[in-house]
């Protein structure tokens, strides 16, 4: 994170959550014959949010591959090549698109392995844009981790930072499996500190970002850094939150979520995807299936994206998906037991 | 065989309907170039895809049809909407997200549709209008209604899945579907020559046993006589048509696009290639109107145009309390 207090250091360097993305996959390109990008414009256009940028400039045409709009197809022909050798990264423009492709990666990818009794992997790597706010209303602003989550062969990810992007890509990659990462369209631009060189960030493994006592918030993504702005608000009136970012949304990451609630008795769930059946309901789910049951002083909240497609309309829109006062008064209802 | 060798539109229409022709192209230009001046003026959020110099295509393809006709439309769709009689008051309202647009605010540029006159909507998802017009077609068949469905798309659009199924259905079940696909050279920076293994995109109708022409989509007549004959075969029962009006778009793909991958040159081959300016002179040369009358359709284009814009800024802003409504159908409707 960006904290304002942090000192100019030399070790610590900034890039956008972009260029982190993209620095990742120039890493893998320089040490990996096998790795290729795939994806609608990535090359001379750079992307549709100009996260492969230059690297077609880098590597050239033959590995910064442009497809056709196909994404059955070229999301089929990466599971093909993942199957064969290669370790492709297919990038989605938007997320909303990989509707189009979900044969290739539920029905083949996820349970190739499986299917074959373990004699086959499928180390492909899917890129996808997701989230609301940018005004691109329905077919181009949805978030669909806990579809993807639904699906026993696939690994999903959901970076919240520039250091999380660049290593949850860098683990996708090392992965033998199929790993879908979800790139929050209003994160791209958003600068924080990158460590250089190779490291990867373990898929699976949630992340404390603020540590409190009264309140435990499970958030992912855009809402990791909707909840910090909330629980510094309510620190202000003495509710100390906790948040815990869940980075991975497959495997989801129970020993931390539950060790937290034990700790302070409430847990808020936040997440941008429809509330019904989503995030929030398998961590709600956890929980009452946990020892950490008996430790709860109060009902298990949980925010999420309305229940309806994301409208045009600005005020809509925003209405749609949890805001920062969303989460404070939430939270603060918990910490009140007003709930 | 006449011997009347003036341009299909021409012999064909009669002057009202040429001159509304001249007005819908202005309209389409104008409010365009309304909706991106909105846009760079912090008016309108999102993104938007401009079809202008793309004009002739919409309008022409159009010409022919009736409120009972459907036509399914794409992400650049603003065209096909004003040439299928949408009122650009309503669109702007859309555009700025009030509840007098098309759709009450809640689908914006990419998502104008307005049933009421067969126009079944623009589309988000690349190639997902196909599929739906053969379904219109479908409905036209069994219903006996005699109406058409003329389905918009890109270059692009053409190596979607959908598209190939959705021919082969159109071409099975013989449905009166006419496919047009506006190849204005480029889906987004990927030109037809790198995303696409025929040269001209009529030669996949072949595949699909149905008519394929390739035309001169700034021709507006070259447009409307094919387009005509195709609406005929479909009425008549003999099944759909591919067609492929040849365009440019002269701005970006979206508001965030550099132009890299194209030249200056190309693009300002284009530009004087305009299909309104052809047309205008096509009418004037066939005295259709003269060029005081042509400046007065320009005038009037105009000022619906702004209008319009006017109209939008007084709308209503929907109620967040219904963010929800439409969703599904109203309990008590
Ligand atoms: C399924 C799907 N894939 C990708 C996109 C992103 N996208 C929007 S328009 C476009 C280019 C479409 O090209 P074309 O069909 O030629 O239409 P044009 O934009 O040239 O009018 C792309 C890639 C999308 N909206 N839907
Ligand atoms: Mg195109």
């Amino acid at each position: 994170m960006n904290a304002p207090t942090r000192q100019p250091d030399a070790d610590i360097r900034e890039l956008s959550y972009s260029e982190a993305i993209r620095e990742a996959m120039g890493l893998a390109l320089e040490r990996d014959e096998r790795v290729v990008l795939m994806g609608e414009d990535i090359g001379v256009y750079g992307g549709a949010f100009q996260v492969t940028g230059d690297l077609v400039e880098r590597f050239g045409a033959d590995r910064v591959m442009d497809t056709p709009i196909s994404e059955l197809g070229g999301a089929g022909v990466a599971v093909g090549a993942a199957l064969t050798g290669l370790r492709p990264i297919y990038e989605f423009q938007f997320s909303d698109f990989a509707a189009l492709a979900m044969e290739q990666i539920v029905n083949q990818a996820a349970k190739m392995r499986y299917m074959l009794g373990g004699e086959a992997s499928v180390p492909v790597v899917f890129r996808m844009p997701a989230g609301s706010g940018t005004g691109a209303a329905a077919q181009h602003s949805q978030s669909f981790e806990a579809w993807f989550g639904h699906v026993p062969g696939l690994k999903v990810v959901q970076p919240s930072t520039p250091e999380d992007a660049k290593g949850l890509l860098l683990a996708a990659l090392e992965d033998p499996d199929p790993v879908v990462m979800f790139e929050h369209k209003l994160l791209y631009k958003m600068k924080g500190h990158v460590p250089e060189g190779w490291y990867t960030t373990p898929i699976g493994k949630s992340a404390i970002r603020r540590h409190g006592k009264d309140v435990t918030i499970v958030a992912s993504a855009i809402m990791v850094h909707r909840a910090l702005a909330a629980a510094e608000k309510l620190a202000g009136e003495g509710i100390e939150v906790e948040i815990i970012d869940l980075r991975s949304v497959r495997p989801i990451d129970g020993d931390a979520i539950i060790g937290s609630v034990k700790k302070t008795g409430r847990l808020l769930c936040v997440y941008e995807g429809v509330r019904t059946l989503g995030i929030g309901a398998e961590i709600s789910a956890m929980i009452a299936e946990s020892e950490a049951f008996d430790f709860l002083d109060a009902p298990v909240l949980r925010l999420g994206g309305a229940e309806a497609p994301i409208p045009y309309n600005p005020d809509l829109e925003k209405a749609a998906v949890p805001q920062i006062p969303d989460i404070e008064s939430a939270a603060r209802r918990l910490a009140r037991r007003e709930v | 065989m006449s011997d009347d060798n003036r341009p299909f539109a021409i012999r064909k229409y009669d002057a009202a309907r040429l001159r509304d022709a001249l007005r819908k192209m202005y309209l389409i230009r104008f409010f365009e170039e309304g909706a991106e001046d909105s846009y760079m003026r912090g008016l309108i959020h999102g993104t938007m895809h401009l079809s202008i110099g793309q004009e002739a295509s919409a309008v022409a393809s159009c010409i022919g049809l009736t409120d009972e006709d459907k036509i399914t439309s794409t992400h650049r769709g603003h065209g096909h909407c004003i040439s299928k009689g949408a009122e650009v008051g309503r669109m702007f309202a859309e555009f700025f997200g009030k509840e007098e647009g098309y759709c009450h605010g809640r689908g914006g540029s990419m998502h104008i549709a307005d049933v009421t006159k067969g126009n079944l909507g623009a589309n988000g998802i690349v190639g997902g209008g196909l599929p739906i017009a053969v379904g219109a077609g479908l409905t036209a068949k069994r219903l006996n209604t005699g109406a058409v469905a003329i389905c918009f798309f890109g270059d692009g659009a053409n190596n979607e899945g959908a598209f190939h199924e959705a021919l082969n259905m159109a071409a099975i079940w013989k449905l009166p579907v006419v496919f047009i696909c506006e190849n204005n050279k480029y889906g987004m920076s990927t030109s037809t020559e790198r995303s696409t293994a025929v040269k001209n995109i009529a030669e996949r109708a072949v595949a699909y046993a149905m008519p394929g022409h390739t035309v001169d989509g700034n021709d507006f007549s070259a447009v409307a006589e094919t387009v005509e004959t195709a609406i005929a075969r479909a009425r008549a029962g003999e099944g759909p048509s591919l067609i492929e009006n040849l365009t440019y778009r002269w701005r970006g793909h979206s508001k965030s696009d550099r132009n890299r991958y194209r030249t200056k040159q190309e693009i300002d081959e284009w530009i004087a290639r305009d299909p309104i300016q052809r047309f205008r002179k096509e009418l004037i040369e066939h005295a259709i109107l003269d060029e005081s009358e042509a400046e007065k359709v320009a005038t009037e284009a105009r000022q619906e145009v702004e209008a319009g814009i006017e109209f939008a800024k007084s709308g209503t802003a929907p109620r967040v309390s219904d963010l929800a409504r439409y969703v599904y159908a109203e309990e008590n409707a």
